[in-house]
Order: C-alpha cells, then structure tokens, then sequence
C-alpha cells in the first residue's frame, strides 16, 4: 500500500470521508511524517508547501476577497510507532477573504510519536477563518502533541477555532493559543478533550481584546477519567473600549482523574468587560438523578452527560 | 390494590423534621393533587417517593402496588413506573429536545409529546435542552418527557410554578394527557385552583396531612389559609 493510501485508510477508519481528495472543488493537503502525498488548491489559495527536516513547512494565503466555498482539507498524520513531525504553518486571509480549514491529525498507531505545530495567523481587515481540528490518537496513548499558534485578528475581522480530541488516547497535550482581537474583531476558541489512562492535558489559550469593542470567548469541555489530568488556563485581556471576554471552562472529572482550572482575566481600560466561570467536579447529581428517573441506569446517565459536554 | 401507599413517613434533615408521620395514597389512574404553602415538606416527598440520593425515611413505609421501595435507588424505581418532574429541572450541554424525549424510548415520536405541551416541533425539535431555553420552555420540555415516558405514576413537583409559567389551561391539558394514558399523577402545587382539576386532594401543612377529600372542599380549606396562623399547633381541622 502507498503512503497515501495507508493514510487514508487510517482517516477513513477514523471517521473522515475519503471522497474529498478526488473533489475538484476542494481543496487540501496531506502529508504522512515528512512526507507531503497530497496537495489540490481551489482558484484565490495559493499554497507554498515543502518537506523539511523534522516535518512540513506550509505558507497558505487567501487572496483579497475570494471566499472560499468549501472547506480546506488538511490532513497530517503518522503512521509509524515512532518519530517526530513538525508543521510550520503561515495563514495569510487577505482583506475581506474567508476560508474554513479543516485539520484531521491522525496518529493510530503512536507509541512513541512527538507532532508539533507551529502556526502563525495574520487575518486581514473584514477577514474571517474558521479552524477546526480533530485529532485521532489510538489507543497506546504514546503520543505528544504539542500545537501552538499566535494570531492576530484585523478590523472587523473574525477568527473562530474548534480542537476535537475525543475519541482513543489523548497521550500527552500541550496546547498554546494566543489571539491578538483589532476593532470589532470577534474571536471564539473552543476546545473539547477526553483524558483516559495516565493521559496529560495542558491547555493555554489567551485572548488579547486590544482593539475598540472586540470580543472573545474562550470555552474549554474537559472529561477526564482513570488517573488523567488537565490543567486550563484561560486568559482575557480587555484593553481597550467596550471589549468583551467571557471565559468559560467545564471539566468532568471521574475516577482518580484531576482537574485544574485557571482563569486569568484582566482589564486596563474602564470601559472594558472580562467575566469568566469555571466548573469543576464529578457528573452534576441532579443531571444524573433526572436521567436515571428517565429510565437510564448510572452508567449510560455519565455517559450521555460526558458525551453532551464534548460535543 | 393501591398503585402507592405512604404509611407513616417521618424524615428529617438536621435537627429539623421536614415530613411528620406522614400518610397517603394514591390509586390506579388517579390525579391526587397535593397542596400545601413554601417550605411545608413538599419537594421532600418527592425526593422520598423517587429514591433521590441522601433521602432515606428515619421511619414509615413507601409501597408501590404492594411493595415497599423503600430501599430501591432511583433507576429501580424508575424501572417500576415511577418517574419525577423536578421543580427546576436540570440543564443538558449537548442533548437535543429531540433526543431529550426519546431517551428511554427511541421509537416515540417528539413532535407529539411538544405539541401536547404547547411547543411547537419545528422551533424545538433542535434545540438543546441547555441554558439556553427560558425557564418555561425547560419546564414545558420536562413534561413533555415526562408524558414520554408513559409511566405509572408521574410525580409533578410544581409544574405551574416559577417565571413564564404555564397557563392553568396548559397544566389542564398535561394532565388530561397523562390520565388517557391511564398513569397517575401526584400533582404538587401551592394554587389552589390547580387543585380542581385534580380525582382527590390532600393539603399538606408543617409535614403532616390536614386534609383530604374532594378537590373543591380542600381548596376552600386551603384558601382559608389557617396553616399560616396556627402555628403547626391546630393543624387537625379535617
Ligand atoms: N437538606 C435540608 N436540610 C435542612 N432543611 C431542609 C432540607 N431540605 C429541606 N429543608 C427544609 O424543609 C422544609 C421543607 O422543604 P421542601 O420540601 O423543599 O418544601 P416545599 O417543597 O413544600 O416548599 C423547608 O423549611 C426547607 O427549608
Ligand atoms: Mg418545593
């Protein structure tokens, strides 16, 4: 089997739709470790890909204007039990483009597997992206995954992120977001995990509301089972006038699992508003006690509750 | 037979008794209402009745047709035919009206339980049963599953309480439904005109029984409003 194929077969097991990279109309990029296997690009996308050392280095640019219909595949993976990939990503949306990018990292077989992903985001005046990746770990929990990423959002602009890892092995997670909001600019982080095993999450996001009447939101969803931990730490900056930054964390917690919520909120301008709230503890009993007076026993009541939560 | 019987129940919480030797019963497809002001002991025979965690009776018997429950959990009890609307029912990330309704049963069809509670399908079929729904809608929702589930004895802890509440003629409505479906309800209520729509009513005052009887009689009794002045010392005016 080609590289291509293993991966793909890996995506389609993981519950990706394999069509989208015989689609004309969509675009993507695909890379297995150090390897780039796939790339299509869609008319106002330029896509300056090439293979590195440790992994792929990729300069994505959405001219001025173009929005983008479909979704931007990309697709990293690896497939061996062992080594390193590292994806250097620069996204450019110029003035009044828009593009959703989807993300499928796909590690199955990880024993001992380290991605990381640099990414630097510069949204144009009028721009919006949306990011969503979903990651697939497998069930050996030897992986790290270590994503980071700063973006700066320009007037009016909108930057809206969804990190998925809730199905298999978490392993190691090392989450380090940073968001810089302009004028008007709206920007909303979510991210959903489900620790198993000894698995560790460690997830940073930050929101920096520096221009007039920005807004953020942060939402972390955090189930946590066996012995795992997680540590959140948002922050909201307000600086600047009628900005607004919630920050809203949930963490499930079962077993001997452990959770740590940071809220870190900020303001220096008087005009402008950060609230947050964060939950911590086992499955609401009330939520449970209702569930099981419908009919369902202990066990499938968490489960619903934990699914409801991630989703 | 009986469908429950309440022999004797006392139950505490601290240093204070919240339900006093207390009494009742409900037959087979019948709407007992049970009217009583704030803090009476209420919510607390719920609780007791539906095996709620932390409520155990210090004495008295809980019999539903012919056996005691008293130490069945929750979702034994629930398994039996015995299900609960909570006063404020809880909140759902992630759970749609949709599956919200069929949780037991997948095969009922929701839009019919939402129209029996004066909701549209088409405006919440999708929605989530989370923090987004106003205090009414949620309400409405809960007797929607509640209705659903199709149970033998569906406990109704003030389904006409609280802001954008249910108009009586809604509650009329939820409770001819459950009644064609032959289950029977203990309706909690502290409005004594939603005792009328009631087969029997018992007041409660100071966790005890007062009375019990025809609708109209307790609901006059109730009106007259002697629990507030005597002090729980001449609660016996049955
Ligand atoms: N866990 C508890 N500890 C102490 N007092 C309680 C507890 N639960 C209820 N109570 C008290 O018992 C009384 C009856 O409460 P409840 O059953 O909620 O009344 P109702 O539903 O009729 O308004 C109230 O005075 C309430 O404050
Ligand atoms: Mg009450």
């Amino acid at each position: 089997m080609s590289d291509l194929d293993a991966l793909m077969k890996a995506f389609g097991e993981a519950g990706g739709d394999k069509a989208i990279l015989g689609n004309n109309e969509i675009a993507h990029l695909v890379a297995s470790g150090h390897k780039l296997l796939s790339m299509k690009s869609v008319e106002g996308l330029e896509v300056d890909a090439r293979e590195t050392m440790a992994g792929i280095s990729a300069k994505v640019t959405v001219k001025e204007g173009i929005r983008i219909k479909n979704p931007v595949h990309l697709c990293f993976g690896v497939l061996h039990k062992k080594g390193t990939q590292k994806i250097k990503m620069d996204v450019r949306l110029e003035k009044n483009s828009s593009a959703h990018f989807i993300a499928h990292c796909i590690f199955p077989n990880a024993e001992k597997v380290r991605h990381i992903m640099d990414a630097v985001v510069e949204i144009g005046e009028g721009a919006e992206m949306r990011y969503s990746e979903t990651h697939f770990h497998g069930l050996y929990g030897g992986i790290e995954v270590i994503p980071k990423s700063i973006v700066k959002i320009g007037k009016n602009g909108r930057y809206f992120t969804d990190f998925t890892l809730t199905t298999g092995r978490v392993g190691k997670l090392d989450i380090d977001y940073s968001v810089e909001a302009g004028e008007n600019a709206v920007t909303e982080l979510t991210a959903r995990v489900f620790g198993h095993a000894n698995d560790e999450i460690n997830i940073k996001e930050r929101v920096v509301l520096a221009g007039k009447n920005s807004r953020g939101l942060i939402k972390t969803r955090v189930a946590l089972e066996d012995e795992a931990k997680a540590e959140v730490t948002g922050i909201t900056e307000g600086n600047a006038e009628g900005a607004r930054g919630h920050v809203d964390c949930m963490e499930i917690v079962k077993d001997n699992a452990t959770a740590k919520a940071i809220p870190i909120v900020s303001v220096i301008h008087p005009l402008a508003k950060v609230t947050h709230e964060a939950a911590i503890g086992s499955v609401d009993k009330r939520q449970m006690e209702t569930l099981m007076a419908h009919g369902l026993t202990p066990e499938e009541a968490v489960d619903l509750i934990v699914k409801g939560i991630l989703k | 037979m009986l469908l429950l019987e309440i022999d004797g129940l006392t139950y505490g919480a601290g240093d204070k008794t919240i339900l006093d030797d207390f009494s009742m019963t409900i037959e087979p497809s019948e709407v007992h209402a049970l009217l009583g002001t704030n803090g009476t002991g209420k919510s607390t025979l719920a609780y007791l009745i539906m095996g709620c965690e932390g409520y155990m009776p210090s004495s008295g018997e809980i019999i539903f047709e012919g056996k005691t429950i008293n130490t069945l959990k929750i979702q034994e009890r629930s398994k039996l035919g015995i299900t609960m609307a909570w006063q404020e029912p809880v909140r759902f990330e992630g759970i749609s009206v949709s599956d919200y309704l069929r949780l037991k049963n997948k095969d009922i069809n929701p839009s019919y339980y939402l129209e029996m509670v004066g909701l549209h399908p088409e405006l919440y079929l999708h929605r989530m049963v989370d923090k987004s729904l106003s205090g009414g809608e949620r309400k409405r929702i809960e007797l929607a599953s509640i209705l659903a589930l199709n149970p033998k004895l569906a406990i109704l802890d003030e389904p006409d309480s609280g802001i954008d509440m249910l108009s009586t003629q809604d509650i009329v409505n939820v409770i001819s439904a459950f009644k064609d479906n032959g289950s029977s309800v203990l309706l909690i209520t502290h409005r004594e005109e939603i005792v009328l729509i009631a087969d029997r009513a018992s007041q409660i005052c100071n966790g005890k029984i007062v009375c019990t009887g025809n609708p109209d009689k307790v609901a006059e009794y109730y009106k007259s409003r002697k629990c507030f002045v005597c002090d729980g010392e001449v609660c016996a005016y049955v």
